[in-house]
């Protein structure tokens, strides 16, 4: 095959996936930079250039600075918890634990289940004075709560529908980690007499580290891009203490369609997933000796 | 960890009741939502074994709303996607991994920025797309942004690039076009990565809600998800046996699938995310 043949088949064989991916992907990333810079068209005005008018009002937004605060603390809340769980999960599953199969199956399912489905499901478990939580609570003599309706609970009531539905998912690239580490490394650190914790923090915590920045770096993609719950059990609610970045953004764009200044919220997205991709570059680059 | 680190005497006593605790606690919304679907209303908080079994739950709401239909939606939605997802992505992955042309590290980072950059969250400005494309409210709107899958390229070209060049060149000695031997030699060798790919996207689409949420709004269009959604919020009163007999229809098809292969499903979601 002449030089130029591979050229073309390499180009042409790219075509399709390069087409859609820059309709879908490139596109609409540029078009928000640009959107953001305009004002939303209504009716027969057209969008009119405003410069940085959307960044100025986002500034002064306070639902804006709820949300990112909300979403700060859900990612803070939720990553490391699910993350945790992931790794104990597999321990215990990779290990000879009675009934591993049940207890892989019980981690695994909420990963399979939709989103959507499972909010159902927690809300009824959250419900006041019905719900399943309260008559445990109940039987133990504690009030009734709001669980979902009262500010001081609401996030952190999505926050445990979050780990729930994450920690399986993680534990299973954890238990492939795990399934692939050769047994002749505990089999050398318990001659020299290395103890089982000690183990775990100096061999196979740090050999897991590709697997823990991988599993990160999904964890934070999903803590700004999985909104589903939030349509179902909270609508943003109570008084927008559970609004999440891309909720808002949903909402803004969406019910009150202000695409203008959903495009300047969706950069902030934008910047946020971008510096994601950095750090993760950044620390590849200093990690590699692991691979 | 291997043998020599397992636990003993009590601390494996303690770390199994842990583990079946964690384990309970993880059934236990799927069990409470079995409990309410298949009882009758008045028994739904009320955990009494003598309660009575009844269907009626699912009669109900399989009747309250288009179900049937939202599952023609759902099925024709997730077969659109992989079929479209297999051709784009294997060609794709053939390019980068068997073929030298220019620009092909620029383009692999371009095709990457999709690992970030979801379509999830560019919601705004696909929406205004389809409306340019004449799309909106049609199963191909929500489908288009996810066919060119950056995820399944990536997989597919690491897999790719472990088949031998050898039997890639005696393919072509034989007299094979390229393209051939990606149908020949290539596909065949990745057939497991396939089956992993296709578990993982059907059990993604399936599941997928707000993109179909923003981009529907009729029965005709709508899948399980939003349907179910649509569903619940509207305005048949909480009536929570239905509800909850609701949820797990729409769930029951993947959920039936996963048990019955558990083992393929579980392999899959981890081939997936070694890469």
């Amino acid at each position: 095959m002449t030089r130029t043949t591979q050229w073309l088949y390499g180009w042409l064989l790219l075509l399709p996936a390069a087409a859609l991916l820059a309709l879908f992907t490139h596109y609409p990333a540029v078009a928000t930079l640009w959107h953001s810079f305009f004002s939303t068209p209504k009716g027969s005005r057209a969008a009119v250039f405003v410069g940085l008018d959307n960044y100025r009002q986002l500034g002064e937004d306070p639902i804006f600075w709820q949300a990112l605060a909300n979403n700060l603390w859900f990612a803070a809340g939720t990553i490391p918890a699910s993350i945790a769980l992931a790794l104990l999960m597999a321990v215990w599953v990779n290990g000879r634990i009675a009934g591993r199969g049940f207890l892989r199956l019980a981690y695994f399912t909420p990963t399979i289940l939709p989103m959507i489905a499972v909010a159902n499901i927690w809300v009824f478990f959250y419900t006041p004075e019905y719900g399943l939580l309260e008559q445990v609570l109940g039987a133990f003599g504690a009030g009734s709560h709001n669980w979902l309706g009262s500010k001081s609970t609401a996030l952190a009531c999505l926050m445990v529908v979050t780990v729930w539905k994450e920690a399986g998912f993680f534990m299973i690239f954890y238990l492939a980690s795990l399934q692939s580490m050769s047994p002749n490394l505990a089999e050398a650190a318990a001659i020299e007499g290395a103890s089982r914790g000690y183990f775990f923090r100096r061999v196979t915590f740090p050999l897991l580290m590709p697997t823990t920045l991988f599993v990160l770096v999904n964890a934070v993609i999903n803590a700004f891009r999985l909104v589903d719950h939030i349509v179902v059990m909270t609508r943003g609610g109570p008084d927008n203490a559970t609004a999440l970045l891309l909720y808002y953004i949903y909402e803004i764009g969406f019910r009150f369609w202000d695409s203008a200044y959903a495009a300047a919220l969706t950069m902030v997205l934008l910047a946020i997933l971008g510096v994601v991709a950095l750090a993760q570059f950044w620390f590849l680059e200093r990690r590699v000796h692991y691979q | 960890m291997s043998q020599v680190y397992a636990p003993r005497g009590s601390s494996y006593a303690l770390e199994t009741a842990g583990a079946w605790l964690l384990g309970a606690l993880w059934v236990l919304p799927l069990v409470y939502a079995f409990w309410t679907a298949f009882h009758p209303a008045e028994f739904s908080t009320r955990f009494v074994l003598s309660a009575p079994l009844t269907l009626e739950n699912f009669v109900k709401a399989w009747a309250a709303a288009p179900f049937a239909r939202y599952f023609l939606n759902t099925i024709v939605l997730v077969t659109m996607i992989l079929a479209a997802q297999l051709v784009v992505v294997t060609l794709a992955a053939y390019a980068f991994a068997r073929f030298e042309f220019p620009g092909r590290k620029v383009l692999f980072a371009l095709v990457l920025v999709q690992l970030m950059i979801m379509p999830d969250v560019l919601i705004v400005e696909n929406y205004q797309t389809m409306a340019l494309l004449g799309l909106k409210d049609t199963i191909v709107a929500i489908g288009l942004p996810y066919m060119a899958s950056a995820f399944g390229i990536f997989l597919l070209r690491q897999t790719f690039k472990t088949v031998p060049r050898e039997l890639d060149e005696a393919a072509r000695i034989e007299g094979c076009t390229p393209l051939q031997v990606l149908w020949k030699v290539y596909v065949p060798l990745a057939r497991p990565v396939y089956l992993a790919y296709a578990l993982v996207s059907v059990s993604f689409h399936w599941n997928n809600f707000l993109w179909p949420l923003i981009v529907t709004n009729s029965v005709e269009s709508r899948p399980l998800t939003v349907g179910l959604q649509v569903f619940s919020a509207g305005d048949q009163g909480i009536d929570w046996s239905i509800i909850t007999a609701a949820t797990l229809l729409t769930t029951a098809p993947l959920l039936v699938a996963f048990l019955l292969f558990q083992r393929q499903f579980v392999q899959s979601f981890m081939r997936a995310g070694i890469r």
